[in-house]
């Protein structure tokens, strides 16, 4: 449905956001990942046209944005990163107004209004006035607006932006839900987030695309997938070490804690998925030792995070 | 149409809702008042004046000069404030809708500032004999001045984020197109550029074309200056909007 093929915004000098490249399809739901100025809100702003972009074409369901901007516009539900609102209206009159700019009117237009005040939980503020909101209210007023139409297409910049956790997790079911019928893009920078709403992530640094995969195939990235961790009791701790480390496939033992008769620590393989584990498990059954946890980590999205966009950081630097 | 409509109705609300708009009505009836009754001996029988074309509507394009950039400095530049630009702008709206919608938003307010001053006509009426043509002369020449001073200011919000430059930038703009037809500028540029130069600057002023229309004399010519004068600045308006955005 989105289709956004060699993307670039020049700023100046600046080249904000470098041949960018991806594809969105119907009930997929694409987190945008990326540090402080990699080009997100950029990128997502030329997806929307708000912003014309210096090089490559955005098609929403086959229609260019550029060349057909209204036709494109009608399909997307677009939550801008500072939730902008005009301030002194209500929050009914101002999901009114939207709701009328994108054409509908009278009975249509109230029951869209009340749907998106029910879907944001923002009954309880729909006469007041946005400038007297807090900033969580705010936040959802401007959400509420871009689902008014019920779009098939919506780009969330941080949604869950300024939201207590009780809404964060809300906002996150609603993006979740919404993704099986909708292409959504969203950028956030809570990697939770991304594990519990998103089929698919993209990592953006410095402007370009440097992931782009489901998050298990990012996280299994991640120097720590496959590592497993085991706590086990009942033998002189380096005697377990020793065992441990006997075992086939082994590359590294870490010992993060070490007691008497117990071992705590961390079994590195040198391939993942080896049946380390299994073995783990038989060594203590034949030593009667007590296996008191075992755990294969599945790799963790924040280290690959700073992998990805630390390295490129140093290697911008000393380039 | 619907959109400019839809635009209009909301631009309006909000000039009305933030008092801007009353302020902006008090203050232009009550000086354009007070100034016409204290300078021009309105009640001086010796004036012999009963058309105002030299009490009443010598003072608005004066007035109009500070007032209309007062209205219209908000128009563009508290959307790139607020970041209400990046909804506007991502509605499917043509940018051409909003832009005369909030324009004529703003001529709005002026126009029924512009009636509010209609006690005047009514004690005109009622004291003398007045020349009807004139008053309704005086009052499609204030209402076309306030347009182009609208315009002015709508394109120079497009340019900028800061309401604040918006209005001195606007300001000085009208002045300086007041200034070119007054008289003693006038006599200047006839003396340095001769007769012909000087005619041809005046009659890019709104002020040249205020004061031919004031005095009943409303001609195509005229009307043709201050469409093309809007029509113009909305354009530049758009243009502005576009090099915002890139
Ligand atoms: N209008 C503009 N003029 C000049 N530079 C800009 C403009 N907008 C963005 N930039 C630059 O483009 C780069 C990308 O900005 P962008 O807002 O897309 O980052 P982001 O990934 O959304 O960051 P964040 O996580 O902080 O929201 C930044 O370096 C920013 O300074
Ligand atoms: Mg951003």
């Amino acid at each position: 449905m989105i289709e956004v093929k060699s993307l670039s915004k020049r700023f100046g000098s600046k080249l904000a956001v470098d041949d960018v490249s991806f594809k969105v399809g119907r009930g997929e739901v694409l987190g945008f990942l990326g540090p402080n100025g990699a080009g997100k809100s950029t990128t997502m702003r030329m997806v929307t046209g708000f912003l014309p972009p210096s090089a490559g074409s955005v098609t929403i369901d086959g229609i260019d944005v550029i060349a057909q901007p209204i036709a494109a516009k009608k399909r997307i539900g677009y939550l801008p990163e500072s939730a902008p609102l005009y301030a002194d209206m209500s929050v009914s009159s101002f999901l009114a107004f939207i709701a009328e700019l994108r054409g509908m009117s009278g009975r249509e237009n109230a029951a869209a209004v009340d749907r998106a005040l029910d879907i944001c939980f923002l009954d309880p503020v729909r006469n007041q006035s946005i400038d007297t909101l807090s900033k969580g209210y705010r936040h959802r007023t401007c959400l509420a607006q871009s689902i008014l139409h019920d779009p098939d297409v919506l780009i969330l910049d941080e949604p869950t932006d300024g939201l207590d956790p009780n809404q964060k997790q809300e906002v996150r079911n609603l993006i979740r839900r919404m993704g099986e019928e909708k292409a959504i893009i969203f950028s956030t920078h809570i990697l939770e987030e991304v594990e519990a709403a998103c089929t698919r992530a993209i990592i953006i640094d410095q402007g370009k695309v440097v992931a782009d995969g489901s998050p298990a195939e990012l996280k299994a990235k991640s120097k720590l997938a496959g590592v497993i961790t085991v706590r086990i009791n009942g033998l002189a701790g380096s005697g377990i070490r020793a065992a441990l480390a006997a075992l086939a496939g082994v590359s590294e033992v870490k010992e993060s804690a070490t007691g008497e008769l117990s071992f705590y620590g961390q079994v590195v393989p040198r391939k993942a998925d080896t049946g380390l584990s299994e073995a783990i498990f038989n060594l203590c059954k034949d030593k009667n030792l007590v296996l008191e946890e075992l755990r294969v980590e599945e790799g963790r999205l924040d280290d690959v995070f700073r992998e990805i966009t630390i390295a490129d950081t140093k290697l911008a630097k000393s380039a | 149409m619907r959109n400019i409509w839809i635009v209009f109705k909301r631009e309006l609300k909000e000039q009305f809702n933030s008092m801007l708009a009353y302020v902006f009505i008090v203050i232009f009836v009550l000086l354009s008042m007070a100034l016409t009754f204290w300078f021009r001996n309105f009640f001086d029988p010796n004036a012999q004046d009963a058309s105002l074309e030299f009490t009443y509507f010598m003072w608005p394009a004066w007035l109009l000069m500070f007032l209309a950039p007062a209205v219209g400095m908000r128009l563009w530049s508290e959307e790139y404030r607020t970041g209400t630009i990046e909804l506007l702008l991502t509605m499917p709206v043509a940018a051409w809708h909003a832009i005369v919608g909030k324009f004529f938003a703003g001529l709005a307010v002026i126009g029924v500032a512009i009636a509010c001053s209609f006690p005047i006509v009514i004690t005109v009426a009622y004291l003398g004999d007045p020349d009807n043509g004139t008053i309704w002369g005086g009052y499609i020449a204030t209402f076309c001045y306030a347009a182009a001073c609208l315009a002015i200011t709508c394109a120079v919000s497009a340019f900028t984020r800061s309401v604040v430059a918006c209005l001195i930038v606007s300001v000085t703009l009208c002045f300086m197109l007041l200034l070119i037809a007054v008289p003693p500028v006038q006599d200047y540029f006839t003396d340095v550029f001769g007769g012909g130069v000087s005619e041809a600057i005046s009659s890019f002023s709104m002020f040249s074309h205020y004061n031919e229309m004031k005095r009943g004399v409303v001609s195509f010519p005229n009307l043709v200056f201050y469409v093309s004068l809007v029509s113009f600045c909305l354009f530049l308006t758009s243009v502005g909007i576009r090099a915002k955005r890139s």
